[in-house]
């Protein structure tokens, strides 16, 4: 009877427990799956709807990221030295700074070939690196894109996303130091508040 | 380029190894990489403003009055005749198996896929690869030394510029033709192929940056470096991660 009611119990146990059971690799392959499905169907972001592209990465994509370690990345040893409530301010200005690029990359989206490459993982490695091969039509050759993930109590997350060898976020990383030099870490909150009030595609535009 | 090419690759060369000379008493500004950021920014201003007023104009014509197949096309043709001096690269960088996948590559391409128009071998399971002679330089452990922006090239370091003498002498469009015109043209074509490939990652990067040069540089550098640990480089130590997250 006990052990009946444990099975039960097992069985009722919220998407929390179970999303721990999915391995990094499956995570991310079931995220890309999802929103490319939508990409494929969506006839307003393929026309630039970078609203609708924005919503899309909101539902889907960010609850997948960790942005505070994300800004603590690009922070470098700037973080330290912020109060937490600056803390809270970069990881938030910094997720919709990357929401924002990553809407107008979204609505240049075409017909993409993903292959993902075998994990090379031990059971126990609480971080690992997922990587995959991203072929576009009209391009002989396929660019990496590889998603640096660690484990947390709500499963995996992913804390950096590396696309060619560039890391989207270290690359902040000078831009941010230099800020910080010069204004301080109000005026680099300031600075991105005021980069993520830009309308988009106000400077180049789609092409 | 044309036939004055040579003299302007002299002067080229001889900027680089000023720039590498300078960059040991110049004072750093933020990144160590960069001693030479004050006049790297104002090269960077000056092709950022070439690009916007000449290719980038130039790159959207491109796009918009020729259909995709055909850029397709222009793209694979460029591309294959770059892959020769790609499997000599392997080869130098003993590299062996990529050298022959690269040089099968070619013979594929320029043959079923029809002097190159179609890349024909990536279909067949051989993708095509990076390789120029700074990567080379690279993998025999020569350091990439400071970061350099060279004028209507764009983002560059020492050792890769001087990588580029190399890349250029072996360009096979440099050898293609006697006709200056001609070889002129084909250099403008590739490069208005090229920026055209570029033009959704360009304005992309005026969405992701708050300040263009140093997001641009150090993109560039972190490229280069996987390019030349081909796509493996050994993890940096990362001193401001070592506090667990809250």
């Amino acid at each position: 009877m006990k052990i009946a009611l444990c099975f039960l119990v097992l069985a009722v146990l919220p998407p929390v427990a179970r999303a721990q059971a999915v391995a990094p690799d499956v995570l991310v392959k079931t995220i890309t799956d999802e929103v490319t499905a939508v990409l494929k169907k969506d006839k307003d972001i393929q026309a630039g709807d970078t609203k609708k592209a924005a919503d899309l990465i909101e539902s889907k994509i960010v609850p997948h990221f960790n942005f505070v370690r994300m800004a603590r990345i690009a922070m470098a040893r700037n973080w330290r030295s912020a109060t937490p409530e600056q803390q809270k301010e970069l990881a938030a200005e910094f997720k919709t700074l990357l929401v924002r690029t990553y809407s107008s990359a979204l609505i240049n989206y075409r017909d993409q070939q993903i292959d993902y490459k075998p994990l090379r993982a031990k059971p126990e490695d609480n971080e690992v690196t997922v990587k995959s091969d991203v072929k576009q039509s009209g391009s002989s050759q396929p660019v990496s894109i590889d998603y640096e993930m660690e484990k947390t109590d709500n499963g995996w997350k992913i804390y950096d996303v590396k696309v060619g060898g560039v890391s989207l976020v270290t690359t902040y990383r000078d831009t941010f130091a230099s800020e910080v030099r010069e204004h301080g870490i109000d005026g680099l909150i300031k600075s991105l508040a005021a980069k993520n009030r830009e309308p988009l595609g106000s400077k180049a535009g789609r092409s | 380029m044309g036939s004055r090419s040579l003299g302007g690759l002299k002067k080229l060369c001889a900027a680089l190894l000023l720039a590498g000379s300078l960059a040991g008493c110049a004072t750093s500004g933020g990144n160590p990489a960069d001693p030479l950021e004050k006049v790297n920014r104002a090269v960077f201003a000056f092709n950022d403003g070439a690009d916007k007023i000449v290719f980038t104009p130039l790159a959207k014509g491109y796009r918009a009055v020729l259909p995709g197949f055909f850029r397709t096309g222009v793209s694979n043709f460029f591309s294959n005749l770059e892959d020769v001096w790609v499997s000599v690269n392997d080869v130098l960088q003993g590299k062996f198996q990529e050298g022959l996948d690269d040089a099968t590559r070619v013979i594929f391409n320029s043959t079923f896929g029809i002097a190159g128009l179609f890349d024909f071998a990536s279909d067949v399971g051989l993708p095509k690869h990076t390789e120029d002679f700074g990567q080379t330089l690279g993998s025999w452990g020569i350091e990439s030394g400071p970061y350099v922006v060279i004028p209507f090239i764009g983002p560059s370091t020492v050792r890769d510029g001087f990588g580029l003498l190399f890349d250029y002498k072996a360009d096979l469009v440099y050898w293609a033709t006697d006709s200056v015109p001609v070889r002129n043209s084909l250099y403008a074509t590739r490069a208005i192929s090229n920026r055209a490939n570029l033009l959704d990652a360009s304005s992309l990067l005026e969405q992701a940056a708050l300040d263009k040069y140093s997001f641009v540089r150090d993109a560039w550098l972190q490229r280069r470096r996987n390019l030349v640990y081909d796509g493996n480089p050994p993890r940096e130590r990362d001193e401001s991660d070592d506090e667990p997250t809250k």
